[in-house]
């Protein structure tokens, strides 16, 4: 079974890393770095997960997830958010709007990669 | 030009009503009194001019009744003069003293 | 039998007795209390200095000669009193509104503030009253006589004693007549003494009245009987004298200076008329009543050829009822000391206010005296007046000898001040009587009073015998007693009939003939409408309305310049009246109305002009003193205004820096999320492979030098953005120090060009023009590279052109440098150009530069170095224009 996540990031750097652990975990990994087009590219991947960065180009990760969770099908769907920000309004803004779970960089590969296993065993289950 | 034809003339083009009250009617018959005391007054001292005086010998009116009328006439314009005092203060406290222009 | 000293005891008794209740009563007034000092009662006791000693002795005199003709002295006034409503109100009305401090004050008040007038009444009362005054102290003189006869042992001197009566009746004038100047000349203490007195005089004479038809004629019937026996038993009077006589003291009793005095400038309270109007008739009644019998009883009495003026002492003295005769006394010296204290005081008023005080300001001219000075000088002025009125008294009395010539002077005195009449009397009832009328009136009656009743009345012969018989120059038509060959009548009624009848003549001729100045015709209008004024209100028809006042009071609210440039063009406007005051037609008080309202609002300018036009019982000082106060308040609202202002500039400047301290605190927080955001993401990358490579066992050596070189660039990019932030920090607190040097444009260019194309990964085409680039500067070098370096830099980033290519133009215009750098690419979009100089702005999602700040450090620099940094719009691709001040330049050279 293909497990698929689509990393929206637009720091190429960073992408790289995730892409590189995710990878080696057995992950098909899609990456793209525009906000604007980000649900359409969403619907077209039908990922297992999305790690959002909140800082994007075009249209930022808090509205992609607003967004996002008004289509009933991606209600279920398991949402990384990542943001470099790191305010506490950032975090209550993004549990607002219905995210799976809110990490702030820099972070370890071990939180990442616990937390992708975790929500995508959660969404499994259900 | 005296006062009574300057002020009489100028109320009367002031106030429209033609006919007054009997209060103010009297008010002003009192002031028109009150004017007339003086003339009375001279008129009356002036009467003992037509006597016939001691040139006219043994007719000559006696010094006592002369004393007599004189002082009568006096006293009169006094008596007058206190009821027209009190009249006026009657008038004056009534009216305020819009009135005394008259 | 009484001695001359116990007399002159009690005579100095009485004295401090009047001057304890003068001083009494001032006091009582200054502190507000003794509310009777100011009752009817007291004003109609003190009108009763019309009863002099002349009156007090001279009319027992008189009836003794000529039997009722002494009453004629005391109806006159009886008619005026009776007359108040019509006649004395208005006086005493006007009298109070102009405050008014003489009869000489009055007349100049009311033709325009002449003084000329003022000085041609005040020399008429003063002749009048000079002789008047001798005629009192003869009377004091002659009754301390009898009883000097009386009294053998009494050494007295006649002309010693008269010294220290005049000094003693000057002394008490001046100390309660001249205590201070009250607004309002009144004198409590005096008209309290002279209403105690004027007790005194009627309980006398009524004392002995009773006394002698009582006590020695045995009763009323005894007493008539007696009378018409007597000489003088039957109706005989002269009648031209009768009516003559009582005009005469009609006209005298409101002419009189001393009468004016009591009657007008000291009365409290005009309805204190009303009750005079009877009391004082009821007081002469009184005072007259016994006078025929003691003059009968006397005649009987006393040898013949004794003085029948004295009949009121001598009477009681033959009777040996020494009490009685001193009670008379007492009575007769109150008559005298009364008139004299009250004529002293009204003539030295005149005199003070009229002769002295306008030569002394005269030579004060230039000097401008301040309040308190003048008040000062008034006080001494009257003092001497004083003085002087009772040394000119004394000596009449002593020049004249103090014969029978005095006695009658006291109608001769009535005559000549009855030529007031006709001014006054034009003064309160006829608005065209004028200034030129009154004058000319005066100057006729006075001439003809002295000509046909003073120069010959007198003894010694100022007229030769042979003018008064013949006429002057031989000229029989002229006969002083005998005018236009008209003989054979009473020379006292010759002189009155005269006299008046030409100064009337001559008033009214001279009014018709001349024209009122304005302010004749605004006093004219003022007294003559002095009820419609002082009383009921109109409407604004009434053409009353003064110009004058108006003026006065459009003075204190636009200001004198204003005021009068308005007046002016008004009285243009009214045609034929240019250089004049106004009249106050409808239309000017509407347009007056409209202008004050300007300024104190249009409620007050219409009660205000209400006032003065239409006339309340406000009076026009009251309404000046609104003006004042409305002035002030203005100017006061005018500051509190101005403090308002100021209160919300500033308030507003309070808002204002609170909302930028607001904005920059915001500023701060955004920096702040931003600086933190830079910082992170480049860590999250070094962290994520420094993980990897250190968790990961076997990598590639492709895999370690790829991740390496990623940690690498990321850690130069956490560096690049602490020195670009480190570096702003300093340049937006300015402590940045600047290094100045000299050099070209085209050397700063040079080393930025080379150091930023370094290692470029695309090519850059630069075109300069390298001869306009030659402009020396005295600058920072280094910092203006930088800026350079960057928006080269910039430009080979993000030109998005096939091939890109940089224009860098140099100008010099009008003091500036100006390097324009234009690359052929799109250019940013007209949204973003605003941001392009904020910190943290990026335009796109471009990655490769830093983090943002390159173009707001950029502007920093250029704002220390006295430049600036724009960007240019629509150059065809982005265009960034630096300008540099050549300040900075010529300061080198």
């Amino acid at each position: 079974m293909s497990r698929k996540v689509l990393l929206i990031e637009d720091e190429p750097n960073i992408t790289e890393a995730i892409r590189f652990l995710l990878t080696r975990e057995g992950w098909q990994v899609q990456t793209h770095a525009e906000g604007s087009d980000a649900i359409e590219v969403i619907c077209a991947a039908q990922p297992d997960l999305v790690i959002l960065d909140v800082m994007l180009p075009g249209k930022s990760g808090m509205e992609i997830l607003r967004e996002l969770r008004e289509q009933d099908r991606f209600l279920g769907l398991p949402v990384l958010m990542l943001t470099a920000r790191g305010q506490s309004r950032d975090r209550e803004m993004a549990e607002q709007a219905g995210v799976s779970r809110f990490m702030t960089k820099p972070f370890s590969n071990t939180e990442v990669l616990t937390a992708v296993r975790d929500l995508h065993a959660q969404a499994s289950r259900s | 030009m005296s006062l009574s034809e300057d002020g009489t003339a100028r109320r009367s083009a002031a106030r429209p009503p033609l006919f007054l009250e009997r209060q103010s009617y009297r008010r002003r018959r009192l002031m028109d009194a009150a004017r007339l005391l003086p003339f009375f007054g001279a008129a009356l001292l002036v009467i003992p001019l037509l006597w016939p005086d001691q040139s006219d010998g043994a007719d000559a009116v006696p010094l006592s009744s002369a004393m007599f009328y004189i002082f009568a006439c006096w006293g009169l314009l006094i008596l007058i003069g206190l009821v027209f005092g009190f009249a006026a203060r009657r008038l004056s406290k009534g009216e305020g003293r819009a009135s005394e222009g008259e | 039998m009484a001695t001359l000293n116990m007399l002159i005891l009690v005579c100095l008794g009485y004295v401090v007795l009047l001057f304890g209740v003068a001083f009494a009563a001032d006091r009582a007034a200054a502190a507000g209390k003794g509310k009777w000092l100011r009752s009817p009662l007291i004003y109609t006791l003190s009108l009763s200095i019309y009863c002099t000693a002349w009156t007090f002795y001279g009319a027992v005199g008189n009836a003794a000669r000529s039997g009722l003709e002494f009453v004629t002295i005391y109806l006159g006034p009886t008619l005026v009193m009776v007359s108040w409503w019509w006649g004395l109100r208005k006086l005493v009305r006007i009298g109070r509104s102009q405050r008014v401090t003489s009869i000489a004050d009055l007349i100049s008040s009311r033709y325009g503030k002449s003084n000329t007038l003022a000085i041609c009444v005040t020399t008429l009362a003063v002749l009048g009253g000079t002789p008047y005054i001798a005629l009192q102290l003869q009377s004091i003189t002659l009754s301390f006589s009898i009883f000097a006869e009386a009294d053998p042992t009494g050494l007295y001197r006649e002309g010693s004693s008269v010294f220290w009566v005049a000094t003693g009746l000057a002394a008490f004038a001046i100390l309660f007549g001249t205590r201070n100047l009250d607004a309002n000349e009144r004198h409590h203490g005096i008209v309290t003494a002279i209403a105690l007195e004027s007790v005194v005089k009627l309980v006398a004479l009524l004392a002995v009245g009773i006394f002698v038809v009582w006590g020695i004629a045995g009763g009323l019937t005894p007493m008539l009987d007696r009378i018409d026996a007597s000489d003088i038993g039957q109706w005989n009077v002269d009648t031209s004298r009768w009516t003559t006589l009582i005009f005469l003291s009609a006209a005298a009793f409101v002419c009189l200076p001393r009468m004016f005095q009591v009657m007008v400038v000291e009365n409290d309270d005009e309805s204190h008329l009303r009750t005079a109007a009877w009391a004082f008739p009821l007081y002469l009644l009184l005072m007259s009543l016994f006078v025929v019998p003691i003059a009968v009883v006397g005649l009987d009495l006393l040898p013949a050829g004794s003085n029948p003026d004295l009949f009121v002492l001598t009477v009681p003295l033959s009777q040996g009822n020494d009490g009685l005769a001193m009670l008379s006394f007492i009575g007769g010296f109150s008559s005298a000391t009364s008139m004299v204290i009250v004529t002293a005081m009204a003539l030295s008023t005149m005199v003070s206010n009229h002769v002295v005080m306008p030569i002394w300001l005269n030579t004060q001219e230039g000097s401008s005296p301040v309040s308190g000075d003048v008040r000062k000088i008034v006080l001494i002025a009257r003092r001497l007046s004083i003085a002087a009125i009772m040394a000119l008294g004394y000596f009449y009395y002593r020049l004249s000898g103090g014969g029978a010539a005095l006695a009658s002077i006291g109608l001769v005195a009535f005559a000549g001040l009855s030529q007031i009449l006709p001014a006054l009397v034009g003064a309160l009832f006829w608005r065209g009587a004028t200034r030129v009328g009154a004058l000319a009136g005066l100057t006729v009656g006075f001439v003809l009073w002295i000509y046909t009743l003073l120069l010959p009345g007198m003894e010694g012969g100022i007229i030769p015998v042979s003018m008064i018989e013949n006429g002057p120059f031989g000229l029989g038509w002229l006969r002083p007693q005998a005018l236009f060959g008209i003989e054979g009548i009473d020379p006292m009624v010759h002189a009155v009939v005269w006299s008046l009848s030409l100064n009337t003549i001559a008033f009214c001729v001279g009014s018709l003939l001349s024209f009122p100045s304005p302010l004749e015709r605004l006093q004219g209008a003022q007294f003559v409408n002095v009820f419609d004024h002082s009383a009921s209100p109109h409407g604004w028809s009434g053409s009353v309305a003064q110009s004058e006042d108006l003026m006065i009071m459009t003075q204190r609210i636009l200001g004198t310049g204003a005021a009068q440039e308005f007046f002016q063009a008004e009285a243009a406007r009214q045609k034929g009246r240019e250089g004049r005051l106004p009249e106050p037609t409808p239309g000017f008080l509407e347009r007056l109305e409209r202008e004050l309202s300007g300024s104190v609002g249009a409620a007050t300018a219409h009660a205000m002009i209400g006032q003065i036009v239409g006339g309340a019982a406000v009076s026009v000082e009251d309404l000046l003193a609104v003006a004042d106060e409305s002035a002030q308040m203005l100017e006061y609202s005018n500051q509190l205004e101005t403090k308002s202002a100021e209160l919300s500039r500033t308030a507003r400047q309070l808002r204002d820096a609170n909302a930028k301290l607001t904005q920059l605190s915001m500023q701060k927080d955004a920096f702040l999320s931003q600086v933190s955001h830079e910082l992170r993401t480049p860590m999250t990358s070094i962290r994520a492979f420094s993980e990897i490579m250190r968790d990961t066992g076997g990598m590639s050596d492709e895999d370690q030098m790829r991740f390496s070189s990623i940690i690498h660039d990321e850690a130069l990019r956490l560096t690049r953005l602490l020195d670009d932030l480190l570096d702003l920090s300093v340049l937006e607190s300015g402590q940045v120090s600047l290094n100045m040097l000299d050099g070209t444009v085209q050397g700063v260019l040079d080393r930025a060009v080379a150091t930023a194309l370094t290692g470029g990964e695309r090519a850059l085409a630069l075109r300069r023009t390298r001869s306009a680039e030659r402009i020396t500067l005295y600058t920072d070098l280094d910092r203006l590279g930088q800026v350079f370096i960057n928006l080269i830099s910039n430009a080979q980033k993000y030109c998005d052109a096939d091939e890109p290519e940089l224009t860098i133009a140099t100008h010099d215009i009008g003091g500036q440098v100006v390097i324009d750098f234009i690359d052929n690419g799109s250019g940013i979009p007209p949204e973003a150009q605003a941001m392009v100089f904020e910190k943290f702005a990026r335009v796109g999602s471009d990655k490769a530069g830093g983090a943002g700040l390159g173009l707001a450090i950029c502007r920093e620099i250029m704002q220390r170095l006295g430049g600036d940094i724009s960007y240019l719009p629509e150059q065809g691709g982005a265009g960034f224009r630096v300008t540099l001040p050549l300040a900075f330049r010529q300061a080198a050279q």
